[in-house]
């Protein structure tokens, strides 16, 4: 851990820190996960259950179409293995011994004392993965990554850092969730990414958690000239809280960034979903979008959008179904232009779906049922491709079950 | 196939449609004329059992079945199928999907049937979302040959359509009438039922109709031969049919 002390005295200060929005948790609470875990040699070598659960994430245990594989167990490393040696992936911690250089990234991005969960992780000098596409590398498969809670009553720390760099293409599946049994826990992920002159990312995170999971992910993404990143998030399963806000910031002339989020509150689970671009060079451009349904819980979904030098241009989509009485959608969409020659632009809208929609495909002979089934699919379609087709099942299993509880 | 009696329909507490009768025969195609805000479209629309059309009175007997209170699906189930004037946008849902959970027993060549329609560029787009008059109809016309149902009720086909597509549209609509019936009651005629609304007759050039009804102020002026009635309104307007110079009930 570079510049020791004083990030040491920051976080330590930090230590009882509120974040700015969301559920406050007593992280005392939680028992720190276990640093120690057994080795997976081959994710083919885990048990049918926990296979499942990868799967559910995105995470093939059969590892054909994936150019590397890593996955972490409550606070350790239990599987890191590469296919294409043009790629960098390692957990942090062996990184970060490997590349003195590292540390110019390390905490960067997210500062410590940003509140009680980046000060946690920090002091807990929290692991995870490292991945690194080099200058002009092209991956042809995306690498994948699974953060797995595998004990109740526990606080995951998580520290990832991702490097695209000049001209480089990199695709990554992040599959977060909990073993089978673990209802109660907590989890923390701090993500510094960064896509360097002309490098495009395309970061698909799926979340699958329990009933009384919280989740604070702290996320910071910085692009430079030219460079582009996708972001996809997917949470269609029941939590019980997540706060999570990711900045993307935009610093070099012509960058773009476009967020993606879907996501299903279910009774009980509070969703606190935001997406942030800052546009810090000419040329820029963004697009936040946001699909969200409640079935009885809270979305609160926000965007904020600051352009601070001319000719950028963003767009913000916040859409918000509310399926059954007893559940909130709550969409804060902010614009700031602090140049001329910007534009920004939003469109937010909450409600139920339109009888109209339903009824015409009623008279097509659909059941209301499979109706609904099909304009909620169609709703959170965005666009994201990619996902394994089992996970592309799951999906539709559940997007099924909403339209079933939804009449 | 459908009969209608004395069908009083209130939208939002306002009476729409006064005492309707009208009756569709098996195989006949039944043309409903009448000046705008007649009532025309709320009586398709009612017929289908779309919400917002509180049916106050009367009766709706398809195939000789109540189905004055089923559910829209139920009326789909039972050989209803409609094509309304404006349908909503369906945004994520791309046709192709639509049309092949509609032809769930696969009676339908979708790939042909697209074709014919001019419809393949739109299989991948989102159903209705930017389409024009014309792709909208004919997006219709290919969710209905796949559901393939015994009585058709057509708003208006030709409205907000080119020259062009008018053609296709009417030839279509007169294929799919005169094509074989599922439904059947009476074996000695061919072909499905269709009640159809026409502001222009258009559509008349492409379709022969058998009956002609005339609707006004929400209920039925006249009832008789739907050629005569339209030269009757394309000469005079509707003053002269309202008097039921052309037709009687």
């Amino acid at each position: 851990m570079q510049s020791g002390t004083s990030l040491k005295e920051r976080a330590e200060k930090a230590i009882e820190k509120s974040a700015m929005y969301g559920e406050d948790y007593d992280l005392n609470e939680f028992e720190v996960a276990a640093k120690e875990v057994p080795q997976t040699e081959d994710l083919e070598d885990l048990d049918d259950e926990f296979k499942q659960t990868l799967l559910n994430v995105g995470v093939l245990t059969d590892d054909k179409e994936r150019s590397g594989s890593f996955l972490m167990v409550d606070n350790a490393v239990s599987h890191s293995s590469l296919k294409d040696p043009n790629i960098e992936l390692m957990s942090l911690h062996e990184a970060m011994e490997k590349h003195d250089w590292l540390k110019d990234y390390s905490w960067k991005l997210v500062a410590v004392d940003a509140d009680k969960y980046t000060a946690k992780s920090y002091l807990e000098n929290a692991n995870g993965y490292f991945i690194r596409a080099p200058a002009g590398q092209k991956s042809s498969m995306p690498v994948q990554t699974c953060l797995v809670m595998g004990h109740k009553d526990i606080a995951q720390t998580v520290h990832n850092i991702l490097i695209v760099e000049e001209d480089a293409k990199l695709d990554v599946i992040t599959g977060c969730t909990t073993k089978k049994g673990v209802e109660r826990a907590m989890h923390l992920g701090i993500s510094e990414i960064y896509v360097k002159k002309g490098g495009v990312l395309n970061f698909t995170m799926i979340h699958n958690w329990a009933d009384d999971v919280s989740v604070r992910p702290r996320t910071v993404i910085h692009l430079e000239e030219g460079a582009s990143f996708v972001n996809n998030y997917i949470l269609l399963k029941p939590v019980r809280s997540i706060q999570s806000y990711p900045t993307a910031i935009l610093d070099g002339e012509g960058a773009f960034a476009r967020f993606h989020t879907i996501a299903v509150a279910h009774p009980g689970s509070e969703l606190d979903l935001g997406s942030r671009v800052l546009f810090n060079a000419p040329n820029t451009k963004a697009e936040l979008i946001s699909r969200t349904i409640t079935t009885g819980g809270k979305v609160i979904a926000r965007g904020e959008m600051v352009a601070n030098k001319p000719h950028c241009k963003g767009h913000l989509e916040c859409h918000g179904l509310v399926l059954k009485d007893g559940g909130t959608q709550l969409a804060i969409p902010v614009l700031e232009a602090n140049v001329a020659d910007v534009e920004l632009t939003h469109e937010a809208a909450v409600g139920r779906i339109a009888r109209e929609q339903v009824e015409y495909l009623m008279a097509r002979g659909l059941s209301e049922e499979d109706a609904v089934g099909m304009i909620v699919r169609g709703f959170l379609d965005v666009g994201i491709t990619g996902l394994p087709e089992e996970l592309a099942k799951d999906i539709d299993d559940t997007i099924a079950q909403i339209g079933k509880e939804a009449v | 196939m459908l009969e209608i009696k004395d069908l009083t329909v209130e939208i939002g507490g306002r009476i729409i449609l006064n005492k309707v009768n009208l009756k569709v025969e098996q195989g006949s195609t039944t043309v409903l004329f009448g000046p705008n805000g007649a009532g025309k479209s709320a009586l398709l629309m009612t017929l289908m059992g779309f919400s917002g059309y509180d049916i106050v009175g009367g009766q709706i007997l398809f195939k000789g079945e109540d189905i004055t209170h089923l559910s829209v699906n139920e009326r789909a189930e039972r050989g209803l199928g409609i094509m309304t004037q404006r349908p909503p946008n369906l945004t994520g849902v791309k046709l192709k999907d639509l049309v092949q959970v509609i032809n769930n027993d696969h009676s339908l060549d979708t790939e042909a049937a697209s074709k014919k329609l001019d419809m393949e560029r739109f299989m991948d787009r989102d159903v209705n979302v930017g389409f024009s008059g014309g792709e909208i109809k004919r997006s219709e016309l290919l969710q209905l040959s796949a559901q393939n149902p015994c009585l058709y009720l057509l708003d208006e086909p030709e409205s907000g359509v080119d020259l062009v597509s008018i053609e296709k549209i009417g030839t279509t609509i007169d294929e799919m009438l005169s094509s074989r019936s599922k439904c059947s009651v009476d074996h000695r005629k061919r072909g499905n039922s269709a009640l159809i609304i026409t502001h222009t007759g258009q559509v008349l050039d492409y379709v022969e109709p058998d009956v002609g009804y005339i609707l006004c102020n929400g209920t039925v002026m006249c009832r008789g031969n739907p050629r005569e009635m339209l030269k009757e309104i394309k000469a005079q307007g509707y003053q002269e049919c309202i008097e039921c110079k052309v037709g009687h009930l």
